[in-house]
């Protein structure tokens, strides 16, 4: 199947604010981007996505959030965490929702929900503080979401990790895919969501059972 | 039933036009769409819901935009959405078609468009 050339660039033009969809929107998928407070959900969301970066106000205790009527919802003073989130139109039909989930286990109600559904997960991690991003990574398999993992380069990431080191820190398995980005560049972000994508793409191929 | 929180009354609206049993709810995930009927809005309908149909006289949006744009939680999203859907002011569908659910092909366009986002 041949693809018409896109005509998004890089960074993409965000004339309007209309955040309506597209009337070609066909399949609507979503990948998580998750990460502890900090790392670059945000920025890696906002380097690729078509419309400004939305978000949503959650109340953390899925139990209030179930009262079935709005005023009490408002009216209660609960917690909210933001959850922000970008989308990117790919040709043929395509929409990727990217999530941006802050990745604590007090929001694992929260977690369930934006889950539902993903094809799976970027985690990012930030070299100079790994283990801020183990509770997301508990989370990502708990879930049993497949998932990547991104190192977002900090200028004052310490350099003399090799990968295997890395690798060991965070216990991941030999297939789990692992790459270094910059979450400020688009088309390393786009990357960095392309070894999640072909890792997900490789996990349902025959071959290599 | 007793014991709600809250003033909604014990009886709800789609129930008091008629005893009609609750047509049976899509489940509305975050990315499930939704769209107008295009069906005049009946008077006195809460605000809330008025506000959420307006978004959509645009266009189709999903559960977590209109929540972004009302500036409201999804679970109240859902609320207001299942509501205009028993009024039939409001359409919703899944985020992939039904036929194209189980499409082996879908990871293999998300891939192929990212790289056609790097290539221009
Ligand atoms: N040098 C560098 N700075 C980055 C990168 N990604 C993010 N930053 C900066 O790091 C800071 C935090 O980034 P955010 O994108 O807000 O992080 P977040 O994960 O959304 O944070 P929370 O929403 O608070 O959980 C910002 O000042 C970014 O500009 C990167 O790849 N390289
Ligand atoms: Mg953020």
């Amino acid at each position: 199947m041949a693809f018409a050339p896109s005509n998004t660039p890089s960074a993409p033009p965000r004339p309007t604010e209309d955040i309506h969809l597209p009337d070609t929107a066909r399949d609507l998928v979503k990948i998580l981007v998750a990460g502890p407070f900090g790392v670059g959900k945000t920025t890696l969301i906002d380097s690729v996505s078509e419309i400004r970066p939305l978000h949503t106000e959650e109340p953390l205790s899925e139990a209030s959030a179930e009262v079935d009527d709005l005023a009490g919802v408002r009216d209660k003073t609960t917690t909210t965490v933001a959850v922000d989130f970008g989308r990117i139109s790919l040709p043929g039909g395509v929409v990727l929702y990217l999530f941006g989930t802050p990745g604590q286990e007090r929001f694992r109600a929260l977690w369930d929900d934006i889950a539902y559904g993903a094809l799976g997960a970027l985690v990012l991690v930030d070299s100079r503080r790994i283990d801020a991003s183990f509770d997301v990574l508990g989370l990502v398999e708990e879930t049993g979401l497949p998932y990547a993992v991104a190192f977002n380069a900090f200028p004052d990431a310490p350099r003399h990790h090799t990968e295997e080191q890395l690798r060991a820190a965070l216990d991941l398995e030999a297939c789990t895919p692992m790459v270094t980005c910059d979450a400020r560049e688009a088309d390393s972000s786009v990357d960095a969501l392309l070894a999640l994508v072909q890792h997900l793409i490789d996990r349902h191929a025959p071959e290599g059972r | 039933m007793t014991g709600r929180r809250g003033g909604r009354p014990l009886v709800p609206a789609y129930l008091s036009t008629g005893g009609v049993a609750r047509p049976s709810r899509p489940h509305l995930e975050r990315l499930s769409v939704l769209m107008g009927t295009r069906t005049p809005a009946p008077a006195g309908l809460p605000a809330a819901q008025l506000a959420l149909l307006d978004a959509l006289d645009e266009g189709s949006l999903t559960v977590v935009e209109a929540a972004a744009l009302l500036r409201l939680p999804v679970s109240a999203v859902r609320v207001l959405a299942a509501e205009l859907i028993d009024r039939e002011l409001v359409q919703s569908r899944p985020p992939i078609p039904p036929a194209g659910r189980f499409d082996p092909d879908l990871l293999k366009r998300v891939a192929d468009g990212l790289r056609a986002l790097k290539h221009t």
